[in-house]
């Protein structure tokens, strides 16, 4: 099967000094939403950007829909939609003239009208850019990328600093793209973005792929793919080797006043648990399981967690 | 039986429309470009306003007035009042003002430029007094003595006639006015075409536009272009300014005069392209343009001719090509001159803008 974008020992260092991208391989197969993620600062951009062809990789290779940028710049550009982070387009244009204006740089545009339509803008198409909510900017920032009519859509941290909601619709737009066989690679720092929009995802970390696959097979990769989380009130203090040593532990962190154990079975965990809490003479003031999440894989794989802020 | 075959056909949900030609992007870009300066209230009032305000104020400070009348003093003595006779009697006595006072009061009102000359007279002699550093005092003392000595009988050599000439065409506005336009098409270019591709480079939308399979000729071709659209109403509303609030006359035909102003629009779009072709920041480039263009502004004769300046750096002042366009225009708004005649300056704006376009090629950053 042809591989939609494929890059090998991909490595970018900036300045002679700054390593952004350490020796990274990627495949993204067609009709795959593929999700970059990382903490800031990962490399993700770069990655990105490398892929779209605006920056050049200081060794590698990347081949997009079989072709290479050096010898098919124009062809690809036509067959690619991007979305860069960060884009002011002009304030004094509309919404309706900036869809169309991009639409006049393809040799086979899609409709300005149903691009509108499909990302809820058809009703502010004759607003001021300036006047547009973040949500609506950066829907209008993604119609630019789909009015090309593109195969592979290019998003680079398309929902940072939106509010649930315009979240919510941008992931929509992703998965009707997804539905007429469009492909898609995203770079994100969510963790519910990555897990809920993305088919497969590659987590990376310093400029390096640290783990890779769908978001299910990373959290059932984690050795203890359940959290119990709880805190405790009076009794003695209690040294953390305690909890390690409770059926099924596997790890044990401490954060904020709350203990997660990552356990195989919690049906296992959960009674011993209560026995000891009672034993120390303390008592349980909170107590919750989940499944573990990617943020868990993140600071499994790294210690760090995927958000310092 | 065999069931009819049903061929299912994927809906066509994205509906191509139209196939775009080969110029579509560059005139999207043209047409976009003039939208967002029109709706840019400072752009219509820096390129098309001020430049009419700055004409208006300057014609009206130096219209041609008429002559001054030349203040003097007499200093009173018993001498004075023949002093007073013979210049009442004189032909030039409406030009001249004279006062009657004490020798201290006129002297020192002479140097505090009340008056530019002190006459005493003891009756045989006259003795003016006057300041060879001051132009006026200069002037009043010839006057002064020419109206005299011919009130008392002097009679001229040669028989002179004058006749007065203050014609349309060698007055102070009508030297401004293509100045001006230089200068405008100057400013408008440098800003027009720098400030816009910085603010574009900043704002990552160069960057997104070459993500797209827009030209990157297209875009500067059509940067160009919009400058050419903004020059054409430029040079007509300025001389038409001219011509209806000072009965400007325009000797050379508008067909070549608008020849002129694209070439410097082209030259100065060149320019504003290179100083930009780097800077990230508005304030960087900002700075930078301004550095450019002020020497212009001194040297290129927008305000008074650049003959004042000293002849050693004459060359280096007609290489500049702000100088060259408004020696062009001069030529042909003012003299009627052809465009053949003026191939030098117009050399010098073409070399100008190609060179700095060529650089500003190779040096340009899109991101």
């Amino acid at each position: 099967m042809e591989v939609a974008i494929r890059c090998h020992d991909l490595k970018k260092t900036y300045d002679g000094k700054v390593e952004a991208v350490r020796g990274l391989d990627l495949e993204i197969l067609p009709g795959e939403c593929f999700g970059l993620l990382g903490p800031n600062g990962a490399g993700k951009t770069t990655t990105i950007e490398i892929l779209e062809g605006l920056l050049a990789p200081t060794s590698g290779e990347v081949e997009i829909l079989g072709m290479t940028w050096q010898g098919h710049e124009r062809e690809l550009r036509e067959s690619l939609g991007i979305s860069l982070q960060e884009t002011r387009l002009s304030e004094k244009l509309t919404v309706r003239e900036t869809v169309e204006l991009f639409a006049s740089f393809y040799r086979h545009p899609a409709s300005s009208a149903f691009v509108l339509e499909e990302l809820s803008l058809t009703e502010k198409a004759d607003a001021m850019v300036g006047k547009l909510s973040g949500g609506q900017k950066q829907r209008l920032a993604v119609a630019t990328a789909l009015v090309g009519n593109p195969k592979i859509l290019f998003l680079d941290e398309p929902t940072t600093g939106l509010d649930p909601q315009s979240r919510r619709q941008l992931w929509e737009i992703v998965r009707q793209f997804q539905q007429r066989s469009g492909t898609v690679m995203l770079t994100t720092h969510y963790m519910d973005e990555a897990e809920r929009l993305c088919d497969r995802l590659a987590i990376i970390d310093h400029g390096k792929v640290i783990a890779a696959g769908t978001p299910a097979e990373l959290i059932s990769g984690l050795s203890g793919h359940h959290v119990v989380e709880f805190a405790i009130n009076g009794g003695q203090p209690v040294d953390e080797g305690l909890w390690s040593s409770l059926p099924g532990v596997q790890r044990v962190r401490h954060e904020d006043g709350f203990f997660c154990l990552q356990v195989d079975e919690p049906h296992h965990t959960i009674p011993a648990l209560l026995l000891a809490v009672q034993q120390q003479g303390a008592q349980l003031a909170h107590l919750t399981t989940r499944q573990a999440s990617l943020e868990d894989v993140f600071v499994h794989l790294t210690g760090r967690r995927l958000r310092e802020d | 039986m065999a069931l009819p075959e049903i061929q299912v056909e994927p809906p066509d949900v994205t509906t191509p429309v139209a196939v775009n030609g080969r110029w579509a992007g560059y005139w999207a870009i043209l047409g976009a470009r003039m939208k967002e300066l029109w709706r840019e209230p400072e752009v219509i009032f820096w390129v098309f306003v001020f430049p009419l305000l700055l004409a208006f104020g300057l014609g009206i400070a130096f219209r041609n007035k008429p002559a001054d009348v030349t203040p003097i003093a007499v200093v009173s003595n018993s001498n004075a009042q023949a002093v007073i006779d013979l210049l009442q009697r004189s032909p030039g006595k409406n030009a001249i003002h004279a006062d009657l006072l004490d020798e201290k009061t006129a002297l020192d009102r002479f140097r505090l430029g009340q008056y530019s000359l002190v006459v005493t007279s003891d009756g045989n002699e006259l003795l003016y007094r006057y300041d060879p550093a001051r132009p006026e005092s200069v002037l009043a003392r010839s006057q002064v003595d020419d109206a005299l000595q011919t009130a008392a009988g002097r009679t001229s050599a040669i028989k002179a006639e004058t006749t007065q000439s203050s014609e349309p065409g060698a007055r102070y506005i009508d030297f401004l006015i293509p100045g001006l336009l230089g200068m405008n098409l100057m400013n408008s270019g440098m800003w027009g075409i720098g400030f816009a591709v910085v603010d574009m480079r900043q704002r990552k939308l160069l960057k997104r536009f070459i993500a797209s399979p827009m030209r990157r000729t297209d875009f500067l071709l059509a940067l160009g272009s919009s400058r050419l659209v903004l020059m054409i109403i430029e040079v007509v509303l300025l001389l038409g300014f001219g011509v209806l609030a000072f009965h400007m006359k325009v000797e050379g035909s508008l067909l070549s005069i608008l020849f002129v102003a694209s070439l410097g629009a082209v030259s100065f779009g060149g320019v504003g392209l290179l100083t930009a072709s780097r800077a990230q920041k508005i304030e960087s480039v900002s700075g930078l343009i301004n550095l450019v263009m002020m020497p212009m502004w001194i040297f290129s004769g927008v305000f008074f001719s650049y003959e004042r300046f000293p002849q050693v750096i004459q060359p280096v002042i007609k290489a500049l090509p702000l100088t060259a366009l408004n020696d062009a225009l001069r030529a042909i708004i003012l003299q009627g001159a052809s465009l053949s005649s003026q191939w030098i300056p117009l050399a010098v704006m073409a070399i100008w803008g190609g060179v700095s376009f060529l650089i500003a090629l190779k040096w340009f950053r899109w991101s």
